[in-house]
């Protein structure tokens, strides 16, 4: 009830910010149209590129454009906000109160997703369907498996920025670790180029890393490439990432709680 | 169940810090130890309110973190209704209440009542219970008007009370209160000493407080901790620590004309300006004889006595400890 009551407030909280979200729409939409003609031009050289066709191509781009924001690629989100009340001292609050910490500012995390997909998320996929044409999910399961998947990815992007914001306890500021992390996350995500066109080793590396899950799996279970069990081999190594990087930040906190002074007081 | 009597039980309480400093010199920086906390014991019963106080940096935002177990201690105990804060923090937490003067627990971009909303669910208050508490402390605290108002608006005094208010709703055993009455106008700290009193007096609630402004401790406190460089310095009763510190008073003498420091037994000459002269001379002598010599042997144009100061008095036990 407490963490649907946290979600609620975070969804209203963003969506107070009506002419950034539209400005945000329009940028996407951008891209979209950019990528999509960069990628049908790369389509056209090599037109089964990773296993992929040239309308796998297109879906995968503006997938991507509604992801960005959904899984929060960039950084940001609750976990900016957890990194503010670090610095300042403000977590102290946090820590008196009879709730972890980390299932509160997920919870609020997800409040924010749930917006932004309805927003930045359906917004360009709906300019995306309109100027290309782009493939529907393969079936209704495809769908179903695409909704958990998405949800996955969020939190798998929201337990890496927790991780990120909580080098605060100890560096004080998270903004360095955080322009790595999100170079890391374009580059590992697929955001930039599918990871089905990495070769050799680099592919294998990208594809186990946990930002593989940000974008590359949830937009090959949209285009059908996961079916049976690789459908649930897919969904479980989200979760498995989920699942061990959740563990990694309760015991950060733990540390930073044990080992480090909270600011000020 | 053996459990201690003390509602607070800390014994020989310990916090060490690892800083690195820069040497000169030297490429890698030399790791020390600070002692922020030690040899500290004391413990509060249900009830009590009780004044911790102690100059800046001597060590009372770390007990109080490691009373709340935000802090893990590097030595001794803390016991807080019989669990161990670091340990059951999260239980802990449902049966303390933390009140800082200098930021707010509340949430800026929420109205008052929806962060009490928040509250309630957070701390599963059962419903009638959250009603009547939120209407009782609405009406002491006069909050009626702003419960719509987003915090970030409020004013100081009433953010305050409604920070009150939130530590409150779930009826906590202790309440901390970290410099409640900073910033405040004198109204309002008065209204809200007596507001503290009233809890205290028909909820039994055991207050905690640390301050600077000792007026709050001489309203509130029949006990008062005095920490020092990490340690308890003082325990006792405000009247005791005026005898402790050696408390003076001052008879503040103004001469017909100048005159160099007067000398009459008994009595300091603490400080000399003009005609005006500040004598002190220690709290329990009867101040007759001195003005009686002074009068004898100087021009005496008016005569003031100054009631010791518990600040002085402070002071006075800081700078022997130091």
């Amino acid at each position: 009830m407490l963490h649907v009551a946290i979600a609620t407030r975070a969804f209203r909280r963003y969506s107070t910010y009506r002419a950034a979200t539209l400005a945000g729409i329009f940028t996407n939409s951008v891209f979209g149209v950019i990528y999509s003609y960069a990628y049908l031009a790369l389509w056209d050289a090599n037109p089964t590129a990773g296993g992929y066709d040239a309308q796998d191509a297109v879906t995968y781009v503006w997938l991507g454009q509604a992801l960005l924001m959904t899984i929060a690629l960039w950084g940001g989100g609750s976990t900016d906000d957890l990194a503010e009340r670090i610095r300042t001292g403000d977590v102290a609050i946090d820590l008196y109160r009879p709730v972890g910490l980390v299932g509160w500012y997920l919870a609020s995390d997800l409040g924010r997703a749930a917006y932004h997909l309805l927003t930045r998320g359906f917004g360009p996929t709906l300019i995306g369907f309109l100027l290309f044409d782009i493939a529907r999910p393969s079936s209704w399961l495809a769908a179903g498996a695409f909704a958990v998947s998405l949800v996955l990815a969020v939190v798998v992007s929201f337990a890496i920025r927790f991780l990120v914001a909580a080098t605060a306890f100890w560096l004080l500021d998270q903004s360095g670790v955080k322009v790595m992390s999100g170079a890391f996350a374009i580059f590992f995500s697929g955001m930039m180029l599918p990871l089905v066109l990495f070769p050799g080793w680099l592919g294998t590396l990208a594809r186990a890393l946990p930002w593989a899950s940000y974008v590359q799996v949830p937009a090959d279970i949209w285009l059908g490439k996961h079916v049976g069990t690789d459908l649930a081999a897919a969904l479980g190594f989200q979760l498995v990432w989920a699942v061990v990087l959740l563990a990694a930040c309760r015991g950060v906190l733990r540390l930073a709680t044990r080992k480090v002074v909270v600011q000020g007081g | 169940m053996p459990t201690d009597p003390s509602l607070i039980d800390v014994r020989d309480l310990e916090r060490t810090f690892d800083v690195r400093r820069r040497v000169e010199g030297r490429r890698r920086r030399a790791r020390e130890q600070v002692r922020a906390v030690h040899d500290l014991s004391f413990s509060v019963e249900a009830g009590e309110m009780v004044g911790y106080i102690g100059p800046n940096g001597a060590g009372k935002s770390t007990t109080i973190k490691m009373l709340t177990g935000i802090l893990v201690p590097t030595g001794g105990q803390v016991r807080v209704a019989g669990l161990d804060p670091s340990r059951d923090r999260v239980e802990l937490a449902r049966r303390i209440g933390v009140v800082f003067g200098q930021r707010s627990t509340l949430w800026w971009d929420l109205p008052l009542r929806d962060s009490f909303d928040l509250l309630q669910k957070m701390y599963r208050i059962p419903s009638a219970r959250y009603r009547e508490n939120l209407e009782r402390f609405v009406e002491l605290l006069d909050l009626g008007r702003q419960l719509d108002t987003p915090v970030r608006q409020l004013s100081l005094g009433q953010r305050m009370r409604g920070d009150i208010t939130a530590a409150l709703l779930h009826d906590p055993e202790v309440l901390y209160l970290d410099e409640p009455t900073i910033g405040l106008d004198v109204v309002s700290k008065g209204r809200l000493r007596e507001f503290l009193r009233a809890l205290n007096a028909e909820r039994g609630t055991t207050l905690l407080l640390t301050t600077h402004d000792l007026q709050d401790i001489e309203a509130l406190c029949d006990r008062v901790i005095v920490i020092d460089h990490g340690t308890s310095v003082y325990d006792g009763s405000l009247a005791g620590l005026h005898a402790q510190g050696g408390s003076t008073r001052t008879l503040v003498v103004d001469l017909v004309d100048e005159a160099p420091p007067v000398d009459v037994p008994g009595v300091t000459v603490r400080r000399v300006e003009g005609p005006r002269q500040w004598l002190s001379f220690p709290a329990d002598a009867s101040a007759a004889p001195i003005v009686a010599a002074v009068a004898s042997t100087y021009d005496v144009a008016d005569l003031s006595i100054q009631e010791p100061d518990i600040e002085d008095v402070i002071r006075e036990l800081y700078s022997r400890e130091g």
